[in-house]
């Protein structure tokens, strides 16, 4: 859209460069050709469609074991309140989305796509080590919080192909304000 | 000069020359040795000296020049703050106490020192070296490339003034009950520093940009590598890759060796210890673009990419970080900035927005920068409500409380853009209040 914008702006530096340094006929180029390796270790993200999902396969009775062994200790399991873990993040039990505030918002209330709990958990927990287990690990531990939170089966098997299908209870509940905020809630008047 | 020489009751040791030339050793970089070269000083000026009375940093020589300069020992209490003290169980669970806010009563100008500038991380502030670190350019490209920090310092760079605002900041101010927290606290999530860098254009252009990208996907080093969707229009626009801030290479907590930077934008977007941008023709739908970031409407829908910060002003004096000793004239100054361009106008109220004057905006206006606004005030000793509103280029009006509660409800916790006012009480203590 403003790439025009720039082009005055690189073309003068080239100018500038060609009187300097004849030899140089181009805008600099210090970019060196990526490689997969490289790719691989920057890149995390797993799209809403399942893009980039890896293999590997779990379970909800899977993910309760690996979830009391390596989650628990920051995060309470359904039932249980300790109000300290509950300000950590509360990860099941509320699933009334109307009237809550964002902070108190779950997966079962409030998260829109079932990829980012499987992206999100990957990348960043448990907090101590994230990374530190299996994709399938993962895919279980995915299962467990979409289970607990009523999203999905007991006996669901989560993966590649089953993650971007499952539908998420407020899937629909949000409003691109990019680039402008809707009519209705704009505050621009005197 | 003779009446000098008479009392000098300095050991012989310590001249090494006529004239008064005393021992370089004299004068040690420590307090200890400070004190007692002083004691020998004053000694050695006597009584009838003509510096008798003048103070001892006129007297005696100061320190070297700092190889990395340092601020006063006076002034070491000035610090950022963190917002609610938290229990030391959940840091204890948290591992990281993860804000530190700027201490905006004490910013005189639009500048933050860069030891001062707001931190928020998600996961800690990692510890990278900038020998193992590269960015990644891949996606909708022609060429991946990778960038390391030397490669960027030798691009042609930018350096312009913006600010950084965590979308979070001045949040508590959607609740019910006025907060009595500190300005530092309710508003100090919000800098203005100079920020130098390579147009992440140049960058794209080498890669070779389709044209059917639509969004860019950052993502950081980090623990927990913190993950954004940008528009590409941004992302060919003023979007950079900052390597500088206020001169020096950008700081751990700031996202060191290098950033994004989206100027005006929330500030989680800037992503910090950036190694990654995928190109690509949709958003990742991120946890901080979905969970969190989002504001929930009165109609329970929630508004999602609310990236370009409102216009907003604040009055950083007087605020609830001191009170008024006495009726008369007060400077009122404070901060006013919008993410989409310059500031236009700023007006203040003292009767808590029934009457409102214009005050003066100190250049320069810089378009997403902060805009010191400054108006003077007699105080005449009796309540008062202050209020700044501010406008931009583009119309844009700074919106009351009500109105912005009207529009948005009082779910969201991100976002609030609206006037904020200080109660000022007769016996000079001063509130923030819902007017
Ligand atoms: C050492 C403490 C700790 C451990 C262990 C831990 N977490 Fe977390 N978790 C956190 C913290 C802290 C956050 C909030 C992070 C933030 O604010 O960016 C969080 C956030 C989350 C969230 C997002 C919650 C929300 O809605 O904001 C999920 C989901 C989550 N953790 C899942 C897990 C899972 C699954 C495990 C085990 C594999 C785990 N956590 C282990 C501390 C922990």
């Amino acid at each position: 859209m403003s790439m025009p914008k720039t082009l005055p702006k690189s073309l003068l530096f080239t100018a500038l460069l060609m009187t300097m340094q004849p030899a140089m006929a181009q805008q600099p180029h210090f970019g060196v050709p990526a490689s997969q390796a490289d790719i691989d270790k920057s890149f995390w993200s797993i799209f809403p469609d399942g893009e980039f999902l890896p293999d590997g396969e779990g379970t909800a009775d899977k993910g309760k074991e690996l979830f009391e062994v390596n989650c628990n200790m920051c995060h309470n399991l359904p039932g249980e309140d300790d109000p300290t873990k509950n300000q950590i993040g509360k990860l099941f039990g509320i699933k009334d989305k109307s009237g809550k505030t964002n902070l108190q918002q779950t997966i079962g209330s409030y998260w829109p796509y079932p990829t980012t709990v499987f992206d999100y958990i990957r990348r960043a927990m448990p907090l101590v080590a994230p990374m530190s287990l299996s994709n399938s690990e993962y895919y279980s531990l995915t299962a467990y919080l979409l289970y607990e939170n009523g999203v999905i089966d007991e006996n669901q098997v989560i993966n590649k192909d089953t993650l971007p299908k499952v539908k998420m209870p407020n899937r629909d509940g949000f409003i691109n304000a990019y680039p402008d905020i809707p009519e209705k809630y704009k505050t621009r008047f005197k | 000069m003779d009446k000098k020489g008479k009392s000098i009751a300095i050991d012989a040791v310590d001249h090494v020359a006529k004239g008064g030339l005393l021992n370089r050793r004299l004068f040690l970089n420590s307090a200890i040795a400070t004190t007692a070269a002083l004691a020998t000083v004053r000694a050695a000026y006597g009584q009838e000296a003509v510096g008798e009375g003048q103070d001892d940093w006129t007297l005696i020589p100061g320190s070297s020049a700092e190889l990395y300069g340092s601020r006063s020992r006076f002034e070491e209490e000035l610090v950022k703050r963190r917002l609610t003290p938290m229990t030391d169980e959940f840091y204890n669970l948290r591992l990281t106490k993860y804000t530190a806010r700027t201490p905006l009563d004490h910013m005189l100008g639009t500048i933050t020192p860069n030891g001062l500038h707001f931190e928020r991380t998600h996961q800690g502030i990692p510890d990278i070296d900038p020998d193992q670190h590269f960015l990644v350019i891949h996606g909708m490209v022609k060429n991946p490339l990778k960038f390391d920090i030397n490669a960027l310092e030798n691009y042609p760079t930018v350096a312009r003034q913006f600010f950084l605002e965590c979308s979070g900041n001045s949040g508590t101010l959607w609740s019910e009950t006025p907060t009595t927290e500190s300005l530092q606290a309710i508003h100090g999530l919000l800098s203005g520093a100079e920020w130098t860098g390579v147009l992440l254009s140049t960058l794209l252009d080498e890669c070779g940009v389709s044209k059917d990208a639509k969004w860019i996907i950052a993502e950081g080093a980090d623990n927990g590598m913190m993950t954004r969707s940008i528009p590409i229009d941004k992302a060919l626009d003023d979007t950079m890759i900052a390597i500088r801030q206020n001169g020096e290479r950008i700081r751990p907590s700031q996202g060191y060796p290098m950033r994004l930077f989206n100027p005006g934008f929330e500030g989680n977007t800037s992503v910090k210890w950036l190694r990654s941008i995928y190109v690509t023709d949709r958003p990742v739908m991120s946890i901080q673009e979905t969970v969190k970031y989002t504001d929930m409407m009165p109609d329970n829908m929630s508004l999602q990419f609310t990236l370009e910060q409102d216009v907003k002003s604040i009055i950083t004096r007087p605020s609830n970080a001191m009170s008024l000793k006495q009726k008369g004239i007060y400077e009122v100054s404070g901060l006013a900035w919008s993410g989409k361009g310059r500031i236009s106008r700023v007006e203040v109220s003292a009767d808590g927005g029934k009457t409102w004057g214009d005050a003066m905006l100190q250049d320069p206006i810089l378009p997403k920068m902060l805009t010191r606004f400054r108006i003077p005030w007699q105080w005449d000793g009796g309540p008062a409500i202050l209020q700044s509103r501010a406008y931009d280029e583009f119309g844009r009006i700074q919106p009351t409380r009500n109105q912005l509660i009207t529009a948005r409800g009082r779910k969201p916790t991100y976002h609030f853009h609206a006037i904020q006012s200080w109660g000022i009480a007769s016996n000079g203590e001063i509130k923030n209040v819902y007017a």
